[in-house]
């Protein structure tokens, strides 16, 4: 970390994650609370306490969960957190998402952007989290990302269910003329003991709100807990089996347009011409408009119905402009190996003396290899889509998304109008996995509303435009070497990746005015910061300047640095004899949590024990977003195809807030993982993506996926995430599973190139 | 046109050309069948005709001469299907988009076969995507509402 002081303070906060200017505000003004967004939007006697709590009199209470419920359960577990101090039964509550707030700001997403390693607790990595969550919040970014809302979420939000059940005991202590002390509070209702009174919350509300909290409140002991650390019925689980109208593409306003968007498949390419004549005289059509954006170019066209949109979307005619990249993987490629052979490398780790240990090392003790990942799409299930309305002066956008601050910011400067009229509703998302960080789609939906002259406009992408106008998960290539001591362990790693930056593709899609300098984290996480000890280990980054989109994917760095480390230290386990399980148990040996789940994944696979001819396993571990997670895969030779037959898998985040719904999260990871090993590529062709739906871009489906058992460890003692970090191991230990029954290393994805799965 | 959807009779004026999904969503605002791909690949769509499964965005509504059931008709009386229950029980859904499709594709299976077994499940749900992985919680679900239907 020495290279660290060089890097200007300003250059370092835009390299990890950080999107706007203006820096220079002191300490005051972050002190100072945002306001409470729910104050202008009570229905008729309802008060608010907080950001997060809403009670009317007749005790119906709202509670605030202000991330992006994407199906990991976030609503549910953030409710819980709140529920839990407020006591009250989360079967008695509504949920809400919430309007757009800076009091909603995230600031653990940036906390964890900081390039130190979860397990540093260094004064300077501390001071650098702290710094970075100051930031946060007075950036006040309402983001969803990085698996952090429930420890984001973890203090505020029970403090919040606690300073308005304190107040609410304050108000009933007053009019029972009794001591606050004395009163319980229990499902909503608070019982004076000695009485045998009671009050609902609803009917001392009003008085309640207008109390300040006392100073200190005592968060409840953790074994009194009623509600966290037990699974929970989800709150959207209803809704969810009935069809019910919930997602953005679903939203239904009086007057509302439908519209579709075509944009420029050379990705960033200008529009040359464009004909819309016969489009526009089709039946339902309203218009066609151009889209100039930073973004992308292409256009809109508005019409009385999606069909009649997607119809007439096919019948303009457009000449689109190449964009600014080689037009094939040939070419994409030779860049990115240029860059790995003499681009300037950043490092995030380099322990030891790495050229010194190579310098004299016996050839036989050498192991080298190059890796290799293609771009990917994200494939949520609900193509993007966003409703918009923009009249009077007021924009409305209906946005299944990450990111509703920023959405509010950048779709109101779009059309022309302030922040403060700019009004976000944030729909359930019909699968995330970072697309939904960025904010295109919204931002177009809102161009598209200054055409309808005040009426709401739905626009949905087809499903072609969704797969081609993703912001892909990068492809990315490592070179590796490791020098190997005479007991078979690494004495020495050096690896050397690289990858497009995730945030100097962003920045200039949003913030055109900004310039990203400095070291990218996501193109070497997963791999510089591993609990290994290697005597020397050096991990270095290198931006490889290609200009096709790129955005954040489920794991981020970590989905192609899972691959590459721990496949690299397979075949150094190989290579030196050694059980891959127990090599990574040595070398984990500073690291008791990473011991824990290593031995944990052991037992439940029973790793070690002779199998059926035709199965192997195949192991690794990836510490990521501060859960670390050990994962065995069994795979069998069916016929000559590979089935994987089951995944075991021990995660510990150090707590866990609800154990069933953690256990969903693991399992969607490890299937998103191997989803994309097995059989996802996003390749180009011409200058455009050559994949446009599921039947040449095909996820995992059930007849693949194989049995998934979860074990839950709780040794950690900072807390860690739940959305991301199943996905790594999984793609690792399914191709050293794959090289244990077949004995081909496959170093690049999709694993399906060179072996056929079932 | 008429077109009979969860026992409504509904009259409409559009292309026969037009996929019966836009028409439930677009014109009848009957939100339980989700537009997916568009070429019958991912089953999100999936709504009944005359009982038997179908992918209504590849449907014309011109073709349609039957009774369509939507996730919305499961449910006449407003008592959860026993399929949507173990949906529930098994707490199956997670971002939920694709999970109208399954619970039809579901309800078909166990129609067709009362007690299906591991293979047969998977031949059957395999016409429907799940970006989320919920394939293990969706064959729980189908075994309890299968033993369920057992019990009865």
């Amino acid at each position: 970390m020495g290279t660290l002081g060089k890097i200007a303070r300003r250059t370092f906060l835009i390299g990890t994650g950080l999107v706007a200017g203006g820096l220079a505000v002191g300490y005051y003004y972050y002190r100072r609370p945002y306001p409470n967004p729910l104050e202008g939007e009570l229905t008729d006697g309802e008060v608010t306490f907080n950001p997060y709590v809403k009670i009317a009199p007749d005790n119906s209470i709202t509670l605030v969960a202000p991330r992006a419920e994407m199906g990991q359960g976030v609503s549910t577990t953030l409710a819980a957190l709140v529920a839990e101090e407020l006591d009250v039964r989360l079967d008695q509550v509504t949920v809400e998402h919430g309007p757009a707030g800076h009091a909603y700001a995230n600031t653990t997403m940036l906390e964890e952007g900081v390039p130190f390693p979860h397990f540093d607790e260094s004064t300077i990595a501390e001071l650098m989290r702290s710094g970075m969550a100051v930031a946060g919040k007075f950036l006040g970014l309402q983001g969803t990302g990085g698996s952090t809302s429930i420890v984001d979420g973890y203090y505020r939000m029970r403090q919040a269910g606690a300073a308005a059940r304190e107040v609410l005991k304050l108000a009933a202590a007053k009019r029972l003329g009794v001591e606050p002390g004395t009163l319980w509070t229990s499902d909503g209702v608070i019982t004076d003991p000695a009485s045998g009174k009671i009050l609902t919350y609803g009917e001392v509300a009003a008085e309640a709100a207008a109390l300040a909290p006392p100073s200190e409140i005592r968060l409840r002991d953790k074994a009194d807990w009623k509600i966290l650390g037990k699974p929970q019925k989800r709150i959207d689980m209803r809704a969810k089996v009935t069809g019910a109208p919930i997602f953005g593409i679903d939203v239904r306003l009086p007057e509302m347009l439908f519209a579709t968007l075509r944009m420029n498949p050379y990705r960033g390419g200008p529009i040359v011409g464009l004909d819309a004549g016969a489009a526009e005289k089709m039946r339902g059509v309203v218009k066609v408009i151009r889209l100039e954006t930073g973004i992308a170019n292409g256009f809109a066209v508005i019409a009385d119905n999606t069909w009649r949109a997607f119809q007439a979307a096919d019948a303009v005619q457009a000449e689109w402009g190449k964009g600014a990249y080689p037009p094939d993987d040939a070419g994409i490629f030779d860049a990115f190996d240029q860059a790995l052979r003499s681009g300037d490398a950043s490092y995030g780790r380099d322990d030891g003396n790495v050229e010194t240990a190579f310098a004299d090392a016996p050839r036989e003790r050498i192991v080298e290899a190059e890796y290799r990942v293609p771009y990917l799409a994200h494939a949520t299930m609900e193509p993007m889509n966003a409703t918009a309305q923009l009249k009077d002066g007021r924009l409305d956008i209906w946005a299944p998304n990450q990111m509703p601050t920023l959405i509010r910011q950048l779709a109101a400067k779009a059309v022309g109008i302030e922040t403060e009229n700019c009004f976000v509703h944030t729909t359930y998302l019909g699968g995330g996995f970072g697309r939904r960080s960025d904010v295109d789609y919204a931002i177009y939906a809102a161009l598209v509303a200054k055409e309808t002259e005040g009426r709401p406009v739905q626009v949905t992408w087809t499903r072609e435009e969704d797969t081609q106008q993703d912001m892909y998960r990068p492809a990315a290539v490592g070179r590796f070497r490791a020098r190997l001591g005479e007991d078979g362990l690494p004495v020495a790693i050096d690896m050397r990746i690289a990858a497009p930056s995730i945030i100097a593709s962003i920045l200039p899609r949003y913030f055109p005015s900004l310039s990203p300098i400095g070291p990218d984290k996501s193109i070497t996480d997963g791999s510089a910061n591993q609990p290994y000890t290697i005597a020397n280990y050096r991990v270095g980054g290198v931006k490889a300047p290609v200009a096709i989109p790129v955005g954040f994917w489920r794991s981020v760095g970590n989905s192609f640095n899972g691959f590459f480390h721990e496949g690299f230290l397979d075949e150094i386990a190989v290579a030196g004899k050694l059980d891959p399980l127990d090599m990574r148990r040595k070398l984990m040996a500073a690291y008791p949590t990473a011991i824990n789940v290593v031995d944990k994944v052991a037992a439940m696979s029973r790793w070690g024990e002779t199998l059926p001819a035709g199965k192997a396993k195949g192991f690794a571990f990836t510490l990521s977003f501060g859960t670390w997670v050990a994962q065995v895969v069994q795979v069998a030779d069916v016929g000559g195809r590979i089935r994987i037959e089951k995944v075991w898998c021990a995660a510990d985040p150090g707590q866990v807030m609800d154990p069933a719904i953690f256990e969903a999260q693991m399992m969607s990871g490890i299937v998103y993982g191997l989803s994309s090993a097995i059989g996802e590529e996003i390749t180009f062709a011409d200058g455009a993506a050559q994949q446009s739906n599921f039947h040449d871009y095909g996820p995992m489906r059930m007849f693949q996926c194989p049995q998934i058992e979860v074990g839950l460890l709780e040794t950690a003692h900072r807390m860690g995430g739940a959305g991301e970090p199943g996905t790594p191991p999984a793609i690792a230990a399914l191709a050293n599973a794959v090289h244990a029954l077949t004995g081909k290393r496959i170093r690049s994805m999709p694993l399906s190139k060179e072996v056929e799965f079932v | 046109m008429k077109l009979n959807v969860n026992g409504r009779d509904h009259d409409i004026e559009v292309e026969p050309e037009m996929p019966l999904l836009w028409v439930l969503r677009d014109k009848l605002s009957i939100l339980g069948p989700k537009f997916g791909c568009g070429i019958a690949q991912c089953g999100a769509c999936t709504v009944f005709l005359d009982g038997e499964p179908v992918r209504s965005c590849s449907v014309t509504v011109g073709e349609v001469s039957g009774a369509v059931t939507t996730i919305e008709g499961l449910m006449p009386d407003g008592r959860m299907h026993p399929v949507q229950q173990a949906w529930i029980d098994e707490q199956v859904a997670q971002c939920g988009y694709c999970q109208a499709g399954q619970i039809m594709t579901a309800v078909a299976l166990l129609e067709a076969i009362p007690n299906p077994s591991d293979e047969e499940i998977d031949n059957a749900m395999s016409g429907n995507l799940c970006r989320c992985g919920t394939y293990p919680r969706i064959r729980a679900a189908i075994k309890r509402a299968a033993s369920a239907n057992a019990g009865a």
